[in-house]
């Protein structure tokens, strides 16, 4: 009984080990693979490829290139904490302070948009932003605006699109760590005295780290590697990094040029991530999990 | 503090205050792109001239409805193919590999569940050229040596559908290794104790379990599929999905036509997104 059970289990390993194997290393390993490989090729004859560290010399020589590289970056930080102080209130507010009733509710409203496509979501601020958009006709009409201003292609609009389209990535797991920390932890602190920032500190953070961390790190991938929302709603001079890796793959056709951008951008978000789980002491298994 | 606690009446009310900014701050652009599809006018803006449906159905020839624009409606037949496809392979292939991760042991077990994670760490734009760059060489390998042109390793149908099934299925072999988790095996050894084989177990026992998460893990994955943007970019041949489409349309500005498209498209994901949760919370 027990050899056939251990001879059948053989059997559905190698049926269910195929798909798998086939999947990550075709359409993930060898590709990653392939694109290291390009980015230190030459745009030479496809036969006569020739190596070189031209294509990240050119990163490193063009400010242009380096500049949007830390730009990116900076910006995707500096969203992922202001997402960070936006939910914690609002997810605590959701899970503890909200009534049992409207609790249920609000977790299922505050969804809704999590469904929808990015494309759609900066849509809606263009035309709520726009020069000849809602907001514009309404500040016209209330006399605070005396003509009408472009609220679109600037910073601070930029930033605000990428807080909007990012931040349920990071409700979603706070929501479900805060449901989890028993109310009675932070009764037994006020009992004892202990302030609210004191109860924040020692209690609320500690135990809500694993989704603050699995939330900032699908909030800084999708940031980092957004394209749509730099774009539209970002100023002309105001590149964004995967904008970079887009013109030389499709308008200059510099593939090598183009893989070493791409490189260097998964070098950078996978550091990042590293960084963060080691200052945190957290397990990447755990915070995907 | 919390809600079994004292709390000053200035506490509560900043609250609220913070609350309803928040949801106003979350709702107003959707609502906006709505209630502009009902316009009777040629930009997607205000003032409001009036109720009209034409933007969905009208004929022309100054109001193409969305039922009668060929291009936009092409998109859409591209989008709807691509995404049956990716969400019938990610379901079945997603479902298999948490079977593999939950209920196997193999050597290298942990490299390879870490390896099944990465696309999620890995931004969509790289996905997409890294896919590109490799479909080139093989294909490029296959011509020279070989002599034989595989048409489907350019851009195109089926590379927009490996870009998004390469991602995709870790989302979805995620949803169901959830509910596989939960899943109490002693049920496996008494389907055993009465004459089963492993397959009929899996099939009569396992996968009847797994129903609602995999329904769950497919209507993500169709979602996913129809939304993506960044992996398709790259990948997309003539054929251009629905996103691609109206990219240029949002960038460039068009008429209210796209409000329609969003007011569809945000009616639809709403409903699919409200079903799976309840048939999700439903079964546990």
């Amino acid at each position: 009984m027990k050899n056939s059970k251990t001879h059948k289990i053989r059997w559905s390993l190698i049926i269910f080990i195929t798909p798998v194997l086939l999947w990550l290393f075709l359409l993930i390993v060898f590709p990653q693979l392939e694109l290291l490989k390009m980015s230190f090729f030459g745009t030479g004859l496809p036969g006569k490829a020739n190596f070189t560290f031209a294509n990240y010399a050119a990163f490193f020589t063009e400010p242009i290139y380096w500049l949007t590289f830390v730009r990116t970056a900076l910006y995707s930080i500096t969203v992922t904490l202001l997402v960070l102080a936006i939910s914690l209130p609002l997810t605590f507010y959701i899970t503890k302070i909200a009534k049992i009733q409207t609790q249920g509710f609000l977790t299922v409203v505050v969804l809704i948009p999590f469904w929808i496509s990015e494309l759609i979501q900066v849509y809606g601020w263009m035309i709520l932003l726009r020069e000849s958009g809602i907001l514009n006709k309404f500040l016209l009409s209330l006399g605070i605006f005396k003509q009408p201003h472009e609220l679109l292609y600037n910073n601070v609009t930029m930033l605000m699109g990428l807080v909007y389209i990012s931040m349920l990535f990071m409700i979603v797991p706070l929501i479900g760590v805060m449901q989890s920390l028993d109310d009675s932890l932070i009764e037994a602190a006020y009992d004892l005295g202990a302030k609210k920032i004191t109860i924040w500190k020692k209690i609320i953070i500690p135990y809500v780290t694993p989704g603050i961390m699995s939330g900032s790190i699908l909030v800084f991938m999708l940031v980092l590697g957004s394209y749509l929302t730099p774009k539209l709603m970002g100023g002309k001079n105001a590149l964004w990094f995967t904008e970079q890796i887009y013109n030389s793959m499709i308008i200059y056709f510099n593939w090598n040029q183009g893989a070493a951008f791409g490189f260097l951008l998964l070098l950078l978000s996978s550091l990042i991530i590293f960084v963060a789980l080691k200052i945190t002491r957290q397990d990447f298994r755990k915070v995907i999990k | 503090m919390i809600r079994t606690l004292p709390n000053s009446t200035s506490y509560k009310a900043a609250y609220k205050l913070f609350i309803v900014l928040f949801f106003i701050f979350l709702f107003s652009p959707i609502i906006v792109t709505m209630v502009l599809a009902f316009n009777n006018s040629m930009y997607p803006s205000l003032p409001w001239q009036g109720f009209t449906w034409k933007w969905f159905f009208g004929k022309g020839p100054d109001k193409i409805g969305i039922f009668h624009d060929a291009a936009n409606l092409r998109s859409i037949y591209s989008s709807i193919h691509v995404a049956i496809t990716v969400t019938i392979l990610s379901t079945i292939v997603g479902t298999m590999a948490s079977f593999l991760f939950e209920h196997e042991d193999f050597k290298f077990k942990g490299t390879l569940y870490f390896l099944m994670l990465a696309p999620l760490v890995i931004p969509g734009v790289i996905l997409g050229i890294s896919i590109l760059l490799f479909a080139n060489a093989v294909g490029t390998f296959f011509q020279n040596v070989l002599g034989i042109d595989l048409q489907f390793l350019g851009p195109g149908y089926w590379l927009v559908v490996f870009g998004q099934f390469s991602f995709i299925t870790t989302v979805v072999t995620m949803t169901v290794s959830a509910r596989l988790k939960k899943f109490d095996r002693t049920l496996e050894d008494a389907a055993y104790n009465l004459g089963a084989n492993k397959f009929q177990v899996i099939w009569f026992i396992t996968l009847k379990y797994l129903r609602p998460s995999i329904a769950g893990g497919a209507a993500i994955a169709f979602l996913m599929s129809f939304q993506n943007f960044n992996t398709t970019l790259f990948l997309v041949g003539s054929n251009a999905t629905l996103p691609i489409k109206l990219f240029t349309q949002v960038r460039d500005g068009s008429t209210p036509v796209i409000n329609a498209i969003a007011f569809i498209l945000i009616l639809v994901s709403s409903i699919i997104a409200v079903t799976t949760l309840f048939t999700g919370k439903k079964s546990e």
